[in-house]
């Protein structure tokens, strides 16, 4: 690390003429998890790249659930490893470092959602024709209408879009990732009573929002 | 339409539905580039930023305080004198003062 600071010059000089043993190199990969943070705590940004790159496909899919275009799910995972590297120095390494970091994206998510409330209920309101249709074929067979169906797929995304942020939160962690509550409390930050509180309502006020869109045609 | 079977219906097709971990291509280059730019933190700055937002709240309890002083305010009761201000305010500071050296006085 300190032939780094060298003048380039003196560096490819002892390069050539000193070659380091492979025990004096250590490449970030090959460094454990406790060190690559411990040495992000002291400011080295380049020990959490490798960090950023193992555990950045969970934090994505996390963040797709609550946003959806790709433009706000990159901006929620950097404001989530932004976060991250901040507080680095509050991870006291008694729970995997995934735990921390998955609860971290799980309250910056929440965030987004409380930030972006009023813009998601306007853009989201009308049914399109193919929903309409597997609405049709729900209302005349439900096991005939199919959930692996994209309309039944946009037309959750809509239920989900019209939902209070503590609601869909509740939702997507309960009822979508089949979390328990005791999980839930872990990642919210919230008691178990209050995500039971918020799980109760959260079903109604999904409940109701279908009766919204269902009452004209169907009810 | 029965609500609950189309909300397990819906919930079913979300948890199909499972989202992408597709990472773009050199994020983790584009995070690293963010902390580092970040500036580290000035304690002159944050310093300055206080004091200009203390401003307006200052501005403020300085007119209600000249306004209390200076304008006379409805109950001028005839007769009676009016308290100086700077008296009571100077009683009420020194209250506390004022009952130590009772309590001294007495023990």
């Amino acid at each position: 690390m300190g032939a780094t600071n060298e003048p380039l010059a003196d560096a490819a000089t002892a390069f050539a003429f000193e070659r380091p043993t492979p025990s004096a190199i250590v490449p970030p990969m090959e460094r454990t998890e406790a060190e690559l943070i411990a040495a992000a705590v002291r400011g080295d940004t380049a020990s959490f790249e490798p960090l950023i790159q193992k555990y950045s496909p969970r934090v994505f899919a996390t963040a797709r659930r609550y946003a959806r275009l790709e433009r706000e799910v990159e901006d929620i995972v950097q404001e989530v490893w932004i976060k991250a590297f901040q507080k680095l120095d509050s991870y006291r390494g008694e729970a995997p470092f995934e735990h921390w970091l998955m609860r971290l994206a799980v309250r910056t998510c929440y965030d987004f959602l409380r930030a972006h409330q009023r813009n998601r209920e306007a853009a989201f309101s009308e049914i399109s024709d193919e929903e309409d249709q597997w609405l049709e074929r729900f209302a005349a067979a439900p096991e005939d209408a199919s959930e692996q169906a994209v309309a039944a797929k946009q037309l959750v995304a809509k239920v989900l879009e019209q939902m209070t942020p503590a609601g869909r939160l509740i939702i997507t962690l309960l009822e979508i990732e089949e979390r328990s509550i005791k999980e839930i409390a872990e990642l919210t930050g919230w008691s178990v009573p209050l995500v039971k509180v918020r799980a109760f309502r959260a079903r109604a006020e999904m409940k109701k929002i279908l009766a919204r869109m269902t009452r004209d045609k169907y009810l | 339409m029965k609500l609950e079977a189309l909300q397990k219906k819906l919930l079913a097709a979300a948890r199909a539905d499972t989202p992408s971990d597709r990472v773009p291509l050199a994020f983790e280059k584009r995070v690293l580039a963010h902390l580092q730019q970040r500036p580290a933190i000035d304690p002159a700055a944050l310093w300055a930023r206080a004091l200009w937002r203390a401003v307006i709240p200052c501005v403020a309890v300085s007119v209600i305080l000249a306004t209390v002083t200076f304008l006379p305010i409805g109950n001028s009761t005839a007769g009676a004198e009016t308290p100086d201000l700077s008296q009571v305010f100077e009683q009420t500071l020194l209250a506390s003062s004022a009952e130590q050296v009772q309590w001294e006085d007495y023990w």
